[in-house]
């Protein structure tokens, strides 16, 4: 049985897109990166800041769907805390979870934030909107100066 | 094979103010139409990205590709012969189209983007220089702008841009204060993608021919919807692709001006354009040839012959009645939404609703109509500048062919109330 839009769109998903947690420009950011998908315009800054081998806080400002916005709050919930090797790995599963079918149905770790983007692995087109706040957080980590893009 | 579109009109006289337009009857030579998508009939509401297939064009392909098949123009048995003839006769059908003086003056592209290069690699490189001026509107898709500052950036000329009003109008008296005798060429969209506006490129040509410029007529989306006569209207050059006037993609034509054509050095070298070669020299064919090099697109280009044959027999006035019928009605609908916000509401406008929600993004929008089969297109639509100057990072577009019901507008209607239910 698929996922119809209202079960994509579930509760949880319109809170975190109402009123996005960490969403916010932060000022002597240690780590931050632009994501763009050039397809449909969506743009995404992720600021990090780490004054050690852990991200103490992050934030991010986002142009695009509620899909995108939700998913780079709970982003930014998640990642705080953890090294980069952490949050990449989550960033890895994430990826993993929501493009092959064969994933079981349970998200990755922190499982209960992430299960809010269940629905997006019966859509997709909307993959690369979910995709594009923590491709961008991958470049900040990865200090990538250019743009990325989820092309 | 014939198109057998007897009574499309009930009456005979697309005149008649009786007249109504069968869409039913319309709606059967589109099998794609017939499906359901999430269960649901499929609304196609995306025809500016491109437009759906009707039976006459599927089986003129697929006859070419069953029964005469071949390469043209080198073959002397049968089967290139009749290629060949399929092949010069799109040719003559794509120029009676345009209204074009002579089939020599109308070159076989992929699309509307390729015609568009074709003119600034070799027309634009050949004679710009430092100081001319290329003028463009603020309202132009990627691929009418792009090409030109790439050829500023060849030949160190400037691109200036035409602004837009806020309801989606071109500025004239911008165009008037950014003319002058340093345009050399002039490109304007005859009906915008994103807005709908039809843009009034007969004054806009005049104008541009009173300060010596040309003026290059983009085409891609008004061929679909009304009449185009390329020598009314004086254009230098008019461009437009296959798959939005039903036929299949790859294929397009760019028409030019006759001295203009010759003038111009070929683009592409290869087989065909030549009527000689020795490795000292070679001798350029005549035009179209000359920039038509390799073996074209023959297939795309009978398809293409044959969804005109059909646009034809539907009658374009009849489609461009019908279709500002839809847009009356349609607009009509989205105004009863009180969260609805048009952008684009010129008061020459084709078949477009393109609008925003304040409680959601187009992207969101998109999916759940899609949900309830309902296909719109959300995003910049290939026009990033336009986005800019109306603050919207994208938007979502309805856009009608005359074989979409207003039935199928009231679907988007609610719709669209479902979404803002869902978000507000």
């Amino acid at each position: 049985m698929k996922t119809t839009a209202e079960e994509l769109y579930r509760a949880v998903i319109l809170e975190h897109a109402r009123q996005p947690h960490h969403c916010r420009e932060m000022d002597g950011a240690d780590r931050t990166a632009v994501g763009y998908n050039p397809l449909c315009g969506d743009r995404c800054t992720v600021y990090l800041q780490m004054p050690d081998e852990r991200i103490e806080q992050a934030a991010f400002t986002n142009e695009g769907c509620a899909i995108s916005t939700a998913s780079a709050s709970i982003m930014a919930q998640l990642v705080e805390g953890k090294t980069q090797a952490e949050a990449l790995s989550l960033f890895e599963q994430l990826q993993r979870w929501l493009t092959d079918e064969a994933q079981p149905s349970q998200p990755p770790e922190n499982g209960s934030l992430l299960f809010a983007l269940a629905g997006v692995r019966d859509f997709p087109m909307r993959v690369k909107c979910a995709l594009l706040p923590w491709k961008t957080l991958d470049a900040a980590l990865n200090h990538q100066r250019d743009a990325v893009t989820t092309e | 094979m014939c198109c057998a579109l007897n009574a499309v009109y009930q009456s005979n006289s697309v005149l008649d103010p009786n007249a109504v337009f069968d869409v039913e009857r319309i709606r059967e030579d589109f099998p794609i139409l017939r499906q359901q998508v999430h269960g649901k009939p499929l609304a196609y509401l995306d025809n500016a990205a491109s437009a759906q297939k009707p039976q006459v064009v599927i089986d003129a392909m697929n006859e070419v590709m069953t029964s005469y098949y071949s390469n043209i123009h080198r073959g002397v048995h049968k089967l290139s012969e009749l290629s060949t003839r399929g092949h010069d006769e799109a040719r003559v059908k794509v120029s009676a189209f345009l209204n074009a003086p002579d089939e020599k003056q109308v070159i076989f592209v992929r699309n509307a983007t390729e015609g568009i290069n074709l003119v600034a690699r070799t027309w634009a490189d050949a004679n710009l220089k430092p100081g001319d001026e290329i003028l463009i509107t603020h309202m132009e898709h990627h691929s009418n702008i792009v090409p030109w500052q790439m050829a500023c950036e060849r030949t160190g000329a400037t691109l200036k841009v035409v602004p837009v009003l806020d309801n989606g109008e071109l500025d004239l008296d911008g165009f008037d204060s950014l003319l002058n005798e340093k345009t050399k060429l002039v490109g304007v969209v005859h009906v915008s993608n994103a807005l709908g506006t039809i843009n009034p490129v007969e004054e806009i040509i005049k104008r541009a021919h009173q300060q010596g410029a040309l003026v290059l007529v983009d085409g891609a989306q008004s061929t679909p919807h009304m009449r185009v006569d390329v020598q009314a209207m004086d254009c230098d050059f008019f461009v437009f692709s296959g798959h939005k006037v039903y036929g299949p993609s790859g294929v397009g034509a760019l028409y030019g001006k006759r001295e203009h054509l010759e003038a111009m050095p070929p683009l592409f070298g290869g087989g065909d354009m030549i009527t000689s070669v020795s490795f000292e020299k070679t001798v350029y064919n005549e035009i179209p040839y000359k920039f038509e090099a390799g073996t074209p697109d023959i297939i795309g280009a009978i398809g293409l012959g044959a969804a005109i044959d059909y646009l034809e027999s539907v009658g374009l006035d009849a489609i461009a009645a019908y279709e500002n019928e839809l847009l009356e009605y349609g607009t009509a609908k989205l105004a009863d939404i009180a969260d609805v916000k048009m952008i684009g509401t010129a008061p020459q406008k084709a078949a477009i609703l393109n609008f925003v929600l304040d409680c959601a993004h187009p992207h969101d929008i998109g999916t759940i109509l899609d949900q309830d089969g309902i296909a719109v297109r959300t995003g910049h639509h290939c026009t990033e500048p336009l986005m800019k100057r109306f603050n919207v990072p994208a938007t979502a577009r309805a856009s009608m062919s005359f074989y979409n019901t207003k039935e199928e507008i009231d679907r988007l209607a609610d719709g669209i109330r479902k979404v803002v239910r869902l978000f507000r």
